[in-house]
Parts: structure tokens; C-alpha cells; sequence
């Protein structure tokens, strides 16, 4: 009896963790992939695992500490690079690293083990909680309202930026909103696939859709197709198989996009 | 003839080095001017002060309010400042003219889509409306930029190095569209190829750190002086030219 519960409790978790992480993913990572940002993400990833050891020993919850040294990671980034003129992919570089190294201070200096280090490095389904799942679920909301309601703005600004400076003063404040929202979106999916697998969640939906597709909005809603497909894909067969969530999500999603870029080719061959 | 804008006794810098020095300048509402001189003169600075992305340092620019603010400003870039390779279409790219009208919410209504489409097909890019950038030639990509300058009817229009990425078939009939645009705006032309823009424009601001403005059309050694160093106009083809003798340096 109480394994049945146990698994619908899990089946549940997992398929809203798959819907609300494909909509984060898929728009945050659309973003990020045509803007060329793949790197500054991975960046703002790895920097807030010190928010995560510095959570673990004050004792409150790392995934707060991991989103303010995400965001201030972002920020800290255009910080070096426009106004301390460092070069960006330096700076981001030395966040990166100076991010992991807090981490790994802090869990170090707190007292007993602690079990949960690798679902946060790795990520495991195991250890989201409701809490998470429906943080996630609030972001995928403000993303859509966020998302449709700029569109063009975003589309825009993204496209040609220092054309959007002669008619609009705002191009800063929304560069500087949207990256808070993509830092936001990898911290609350670090769980799902952890920090060293999360940015694949974000990259590779969008390079899914752009085989087949040169416009924003399909890239957008085919990235969360995709991303769905191989999450849930991935997920089901880690459960069958008891092989490491985030692993299999993202070796799903690689599989994915190979059949999809082959399956293209051929189509296209044949068309012609 | 009203005046769009006027440019009083300005200064313009880049971290404290003066790139413009005390320019005087107005812009009639059908004046069609080229601006020359050499690289690094401060043409496209002129550009970003009138379109306020650089503040003066010193003296004002104002604009006729009724019929111009900095908002209604059409602007052709050099190329290079878009991504090509962004996923977005001719359509897109077009439409986001009408952001000098829109500010920040960023809907766009049937008829700014229709206006879109109209400028597609005026422009000669009609089935290429779905394109994604990447495959456009120069010459077409240089269409879609002016569509977006235009879609949003400016009064003005600010073109920077338009010969840039040109394509010689193309060429002729570019400059017949700004001739016509000419009717309906102002346009400013920066250019450093004397010989393409001559034949185009009513009258001259040769800059070079200051400004001098020429009413008419003809290129004259002084204009040619304001370069300070040896200009050669050299071109080939069929259509008749001319070529100014050299000068001596002052």
C-alpha cells in the first residue's frame, strides 16, 4: 500500500517537474542560445553553488543562497566586463570558479556530512521537494506573462541592441531583468538536473528547434516540446533503469536532437 | 521649409577626448544633405548626438517639437551592428520600426503588419517575407534595414554609410527610393565616398571635428581642403564623372 502512494506521489512529482522545467527551460534557454549568452549561463550555474554551500552552513536554504549568488554572479559579470573594462569571457571565467570555491569552503566547514551534495552537483529527482516543484511552477508562469508581453521588446533588443538604444531608454533595465530571470530559472532547475548537467537543459531544446526552425516564437514553443519529450523520456527510463536523473534527462536530450538532426537530413534529401 | 533642427554651438567628446567641436547645423524638413569627411572625423558622432545616444558636452540640439523629437527619427546603421544570424525574419526586422512609435509594449496591430507588408513589396523583397537573414543577399539585407528605418514615417531619416553594403545593381535604384523618400522626409547621408553621394544630395556638412556646410551640391576644392589631405575620386562604368583635380595641402 504505501509503495503505491509512494509512487504516485512520484509519478506526479516528476511529470510536473518535467512540465514546469521544459517551459523555464525552454524559454529562459531560447534566450540564452540566440543571444550566444551559453557561456555567461554557465557561468552564473557554476558561481551559485557558493550560494549553496554558504545556505548549508547558516542553515537555511541553499536554493535561496544559490539564487542571489546567481543573480549577483550575472550582475557581477556585466559589472567587470563594461565598467572594470576586463574581458567578459575572463571574467565570467574567474566567477565561475570563485563561485564553486565558496561552495566547497563553506560544505567543508560545516559540521557532519552532508548527503545531499551530490543531488545538488548531479541533480535527483529524490530530493525535489513539493516546495521546489512549485517554485518552479510560479517562475513558469512569471516567465509566460513575461515572455508574451515583451515579446518583440526582447526580440528586439536581443536582435540589435544599440539600435534599440535610439528609441528606447530601457534596453538596460530589460537585458538586466531578463538575465535575473534566466539565473533564476537554471537555480530553480538545479535540482532537477544539477549544476553540472542543468545548462544542457537549458542549450539543447533550442538547437533542437533550430534545425528545423529560423523564427523565435517556434523556436520557443518547439524548445519546450523538446525539452518535455526528454525530460519525461528521460526521467521515466532513469525510474525503470535506477540510473541518475539528471544524466539520463540530458543523454536523452542528446539523443534527441542527433535523431532529429538525422531524420532532417534525410527529409530533406528526400524532398529534393 | 521648416526646420526640423537645430545644432547651437556644440561640442561633442568620447572620455574627455572632443570628437565635435562647437557645431553649428540646422536641418530643413526637405533638405537631403550629405555628410562627408574623413574616418574618424566624427560623422557617425553627429548621427549619435542627433539621435541622443551621446549628450553634448557642450551647446544644445532641439528639435522642432511639433513635427520631430528624438523618438521619430528614422535610422539606417552600418551594417554590422545586427546579428544576421538571430532567428528573425524579414517581417520581424521590418516591423521593429515601429518601435520608435511603441516605446515599451510591444504589440503589434493588423494594420502595422499590413504597413509591413506594403514596405516589403515597395522595397522589391516581396517572398522573402518568412526569410531569416542569414539568406539575404547584401543588397536585399540593406533593403530590409531601410525598411526598418521608414516603416515608422519618420520625418527625418539618418543613413550611415549606405554605399557600405550596396550591391551595384541594387545601387541605382537605392538612391531613386531616398529620392522619393526625399518628398515625405529629410534625410542625412554620412558617407565618405564623395563620388557615389554627389550626384544624389542637395546640398553638403563636410565634418571633420568642425562643420561646414555647403548649400550646394557641387564639390568644391574648398570642401575638398576640409579633408586635409589628398582626396582621389576614381570610379568606372558608364555613367559620366567627373574627376576633381588634386590639391595642395594648406
Amino acid at each position: 500500500m504505501g509503495g503505491s502512494i509512494f509512487q504516485y506521489d512520484f509519478i506526479i512529482k516528476g511529470l510536473l517537474g518535467a512540465v514546469f522545467a521544459s517551459i523555464t527551460a525552454g524559454l529562459a534557454g531560447s534566450y540564452i542560445v540566440s543571444r550566444k549568452m551559453v557561456f555567461l549561463s554557465g557561468g552564473i550555474t557554476h558561481a551559485s553553488f557558493g550560494g549553496i554551500g554558504i545556505g548549508y552552513f547558516f542553515g537555511f536554504n541553499p536554493v535561496v543562497g544559490a539564487a542571489v549568488f546567481g543573480i549577483m554572479s550575472a550582475m557581477g559579470v556585466e559589472y567587470l566586463s563594461v565598467k572594470q573594462k576586463i574581458r567578459e569571457d575572463s571574467a565570467i571565467g574567474i566567477l565561475w570558479a570563485f563561485g564553486m570555491a565558496v561552495g566547497i569552503i563553506f560544505i567543508y566547514l560545516t559540521p557532519g556530512y552532508s548527503p545531499n551534495l551530490m543531488s545538488y552537483l548531479f541533480g535527483s529527482i529524490l530530493t525535489v521537494t513539493n516546495a521546489d516543484i512549485i517554485a518552479l511552477g510560479i517562475m513558469s508562469v512569471i516567465l509566460i506573462i513575461y515572455f508574451s508581453a515583451f515579446y518583440r521588446t526582447i526580440l528586439y533588443i536581443s536582435f540589435d541592441e544599440s539600435f534599440a538604444r535610439t528609441y528606447s531608454h530601457y534596453v538596460n533595465t530589460f537585458k538586466y531583468i531578463t538575465t535575473a530571470l534566466v539565473a533564476l530559472t537554471i537555480v530553480l532547475n538545479i535540482r532537477m538536473a544539477g549544476i553540472v548537467l542543468v545548462l544542457s537543459l537549458l542549450t539543447i531544446p533550442p538547437n533542437i528547434a533550430m534545425i528545423f526552425t529560423k523564427v523565435y516564437s517556434r523556436i520557443i514553443v518547439w524548445s519546450v516540446i523538446s525539452g518535455f519529450i526528454g525530460t519525461a523520456a528521460g526521467y521515466t527510463i532513469s525510474f525503470f533503469a535506477g540510473i541518475p536523473t539528471g544524466a539520463t534527462i540530458i543523454f536523452t536530450l542528446v539523443v534527441l536532437w542527433v535523431a532529429v538532426k538525422v531524420f532532417y537530413m534525410l527529409f530533406k534529401r528526400i524532398r529534393n | 521649409m521648416a526646420n526640423l533642427l537645430e545644432i547651437k554651438s556644440m561640442s561633442a567628446s568620447y572620455d574627455g577626448n572632443i570628437v565635435l567641436e562647437d557645431i553649428n547645423f540646422r536641418v530643413n524638413d526637405n533638405d537631403f544633405i550629405g555628410v562627408i569627411g574623413p574616418n574618424g572625423g566624427g560623422k557617425t558622432t553627429l548621427l549619435k548626438v542627433i539621435l541622443g545616444l551621446l549628450k553634448p558636452c557642450k551647446g544644445s540640439i532641439s528639435f522642432n517639437n511639433e513635427l520631430l523629437s528624438a523618438n521619430t527619427i528614422g535610422y539606417l546603421p552600418q551594417i554590422s551592428t545586427g546579428d544576421i544570424n538571430y532567428p528573425v525574419t524579414v517581417t520581424d526586422v521590418v516591423l521593429s520600426g515601429m518601435m520608435i512609435r511603441k516605446k515599451i509594449l510591444s504589440r503589434m496591430s493588423l494594420t502595422d503588419k499590413k504597413r509591413a507588408s506594403e514596405v516589403i513589396v515597395n522595397l522589391g523583397l516581396s517572398g522573402l517575407e518568412k526569410s531569416p537573414l542569414n539568406e539575404l543577399s547584401g543588397g536585399q539585407l540593406q533593403r530590409v534595414f531601410l525598411g526598418r528605418a521608414i516603416i515608422g514615417d519618420p520625418k527625418l531619416l539618418l543613413l550611415d554609410e549606405p554605399g557600405n553594403f550596396v550591391d551595384s545593381t541594387f545601387e541605382n535604384d537605392f538612391y531613386e527610393k531616398l529620392k522619393q523618400l526625399n518628398s515625405r522626409m529629410a534625410i542625412l547621408m554620412v558617407s565618405h565616398d564623395i563620388g557615389i553621394i554627389s550626384s544624389h544630395v542637395k546640398s553638403y556638412a563636410c565634418v571633420n571635428k568642425n562643420l561646414h556646410y555647403h548649400p550646394s551640391s557641387e564639390i568644391t576644392n574648398e570642401q575638398l581642403l576640409a579633408y586635409g589631405c589628398p582626396i582621389q575620386l576614381i570610379t568606372h562604368g558608364d555613367v559620366p564623372h567627373t574627376v576633381l583635380r588634386q590639391h595642395n595641402h594648406s
